[in-house]
């Protein structure tokens, strides 16, 4: 490569960067993607690392497409009834998310030797009545629901946002007052039981924060692609990290290096940032695995 | 002089899970500074008895007290240490260092919404030396073996100081090598800092040097004495207790 061109190069990106810069100025709509996906970038991966070790992925899949059915439902509402018309649709999958976890609770203890049957049924449940919102509603959804599908930097709202936000603080607050807790019914069931934790009480907070983050974090990566920022970052840290405190503070750096990355790159290329983030945490942990594979 | 209450007391305990009883007519009672031994073939019990010690299983028939406090009322569990049969079976995937395994030993005394300080710190690393392992205070508990794991579970129970140490089937899946010097540890926990003990293992020859008195359980507790009155049992009365001829003192392991 002679210099010139890559001075060329070079000085394209920093002209980039500056329209980037300006444009998160500029736009409002900009600001809050940004905003809610480097929050996200945090708070998914920090609850990701306690599902991962307790073996609950799937149960973030299958409440993110129950929080899908809620979207759902509340854009039918807001089409249809006027009392619901300004109410965010996001309030919905809220309430869909959480109501979803408890209910996963409740088939778990129904199907207690096949556990995992709740998450088939949650899934598949949460798309079949998600679709049937869907067709009950006006044409113009579709491009409201591909970017609830895949992720969006332009959809985000002001009342996204604050969403946001405000599960994040409590995501935090709680996980910082009950970290103790959390990790030991992470780690071993039976013994938190034992020495007189209140396990019960602590798993149910944990599965509605999960719940909670999960419907907020849809906005930016997408019901389909919510439970991959939860993992992966999580997985490639696994590899790398000694003892738990570390595999958080690990997953939390993999998760926002790949959500800054995959809304950069979403914004330039124009794609949904669902796949973009998704594709930076899986080469993130590609890298983790090939690394970790040459030093043995 | 009024007597202390039995550490733990428990009286005509009957349990089932389903239809049929796994527990019948239990009434065991353990004094302050014994080491017990409770003895029984696979599936007699054992672990379903200390579940019900622990208040993991309720029971609707019979009654526990520790500390002389009846069970519903207890709050204490923190005088209570428990290493579970499942200990060495736990998901050696998971990424935890052993500081941080033995600090689970005192999340209850530390109480909901408290973290835990330099105070707990030093804790866990007593309890960690005292089951020699303080040089792998910052190793993934994975990454050790199977006496390790077991050691570093025992120093979680005994972290918070208990005056009752519960263990089930703890030398399972370790070398014989390391069980002479695991056992060696139980003493130490008994003698010199005055534990209760409450040992379960279906291996009775390996303890009866080592106990001061032993349970035998199947379904029923067959027997429930000092050792010496144990050994003045003929071999008669003890294949009865225990179904099939058994030896004592055997200290030979075959594996
Ligand atoms: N959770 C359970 N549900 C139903 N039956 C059980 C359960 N746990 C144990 N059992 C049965 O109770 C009996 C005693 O089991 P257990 O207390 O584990 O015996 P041990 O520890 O002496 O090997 C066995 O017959 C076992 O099959
Ligand atoms: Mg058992």
């Amino acid at each position: 490569m002679d210099t010139a061109s890559a001075c060329l190069i070079i000085t394209t990106i920093i002209e980039g960067k500056n329209i980037m810069i300006e444009a998160i100025f500029t736009y409002k709509f900009l600001q809050n993607a940004f905003l809610s996906g480097a929050i996200i970038g945090i708070i998914a991966p920090l609850l990701g690392a306690f599902i991962v070790v307790r073996r609950l992925s799937l149960i973030a899949d299958a409440l993110s497409h129950v929080t899908l059915s809620g979207i759902a439902a509340g854009l039918l509402l807001g089409q249809k009834a006027s009392l619901f018309a300004g109410v965010n649709p996001l309030y919905f999958g809220m309430a869909f998310s959480v109501g979803g976890s408890l209910l996963i609770e409740r088939l778990r203890n129904v199907y207690r030797h096949y556990q995992e049957l709740a998450i088939p049924i949650m899934m598949s449940g949460g798309i079949g009545i998600g679709v049937i919102f869907i067709s009950l509603s006006d044409k113009g959804l579709n491009t409201d629901l591909f970017g609830y599908l895949f992720g969006s930097i332009s959809a985000v709202s002001r009342t996204d946002l604050y969403a946001v936000i405000t599960i994040s603080a409590i995501v935090l607050i709680t996980v910082y007052f009950l970290y103790k807790e959390l990790f030991i019914l992470s780690f071993d069931e039976e013994f938190a039981k034992a020495s007189g934790i209140p396990a019960k009480a602590v798993h149910l907070a944990f599965i509605i924060l999960t719940a909670l983050v999960i419907a907020v974090s849809m906005r930016i990566v997408g019901v389909l692609l919510v439970s991959a920022l939860m993992t992966l970052p999580v997985a490639a840290s696994i590899r790398l990290a000694k003892g738990f405190k570390q595999t958080i503070w690990l997953s939390v750096l993999f998760g926002e290096i790949s959500v800054i990355t995959g809304l950069i790159s979403a914004f330039y290329l124009d794609l949904a940032p669902g796949g973009t983030i998704v594709v930076t945490s899986i080469l993130i942990l590609l890298g983790v695995i090939i690394w970790k594979k040459e030093k043995n | 002089m009024k007597e202390k209450p039995p550490v733990i007391d428990i009286r005509d305990v009957n349990f089932r899970y389903d239809r049929e009883n796994v527990l019948e007519h239990i009434n065991l009672s353990i004094p302050k500074g014994a080491f017990v031994g409770l003895v029984g073939p696979n599936g007699s019990g054992k672990s379903t008895l200390l579940k019900i010690i622990l208040g993991l299983l309720k029971i609707k028939e019979g009654s526990v007290e520790l500390f002389g406090i009846p069970q519903e009322k207890f709050k204490e569990w923190d005088r209570i240490g428990f290493v579970s049969q499942k200990a060495n079976s736990f998901n050696t995937g998971f990424p935890a260092t052993v500081a941080e395994v033995v600090m689970g030993g005192l999340v209850k005394k530390v109480g909901l919404f408290r973290r835990p300080g330099q105070k707990e710190k030093d804790a866990v690393k007593r309890a960690v030396k005292a089951v020699g392992m303080e040089s792998f205070l910052t190793r993934n508990i994975g990454d050790l073996s199977g006496g390790q794991q077991q050691r570093v579970f025992i120093a979680r129970a005994i972290v918070s100081n208990p005056s009752v140490l519960i263990l089930d089937e703890p030398t399972v899946g370790v070398d014989s090598q390391n069980v002479d010097s695991f056992y060696r540890m139980l003493t130490y926990l008994n003698q010199e800092l005055g534990m209760t003990l409450l040992l379960v293992t279906h291996d009775i020859g390996t303890i009866t040097d080592k106990v001061t008195h032993v349970a035998c359980l199947n379904k029923y507790l067959h027997f429930h004495g000092s050792m010496e009155q144990f050994v003045e049992l003929d071999e008669q009365e003890l294949s009865d207790l225990y179904g099939h001829g058994i030896r004592l003192l055997d200290h030979h392991h075959d594996h």
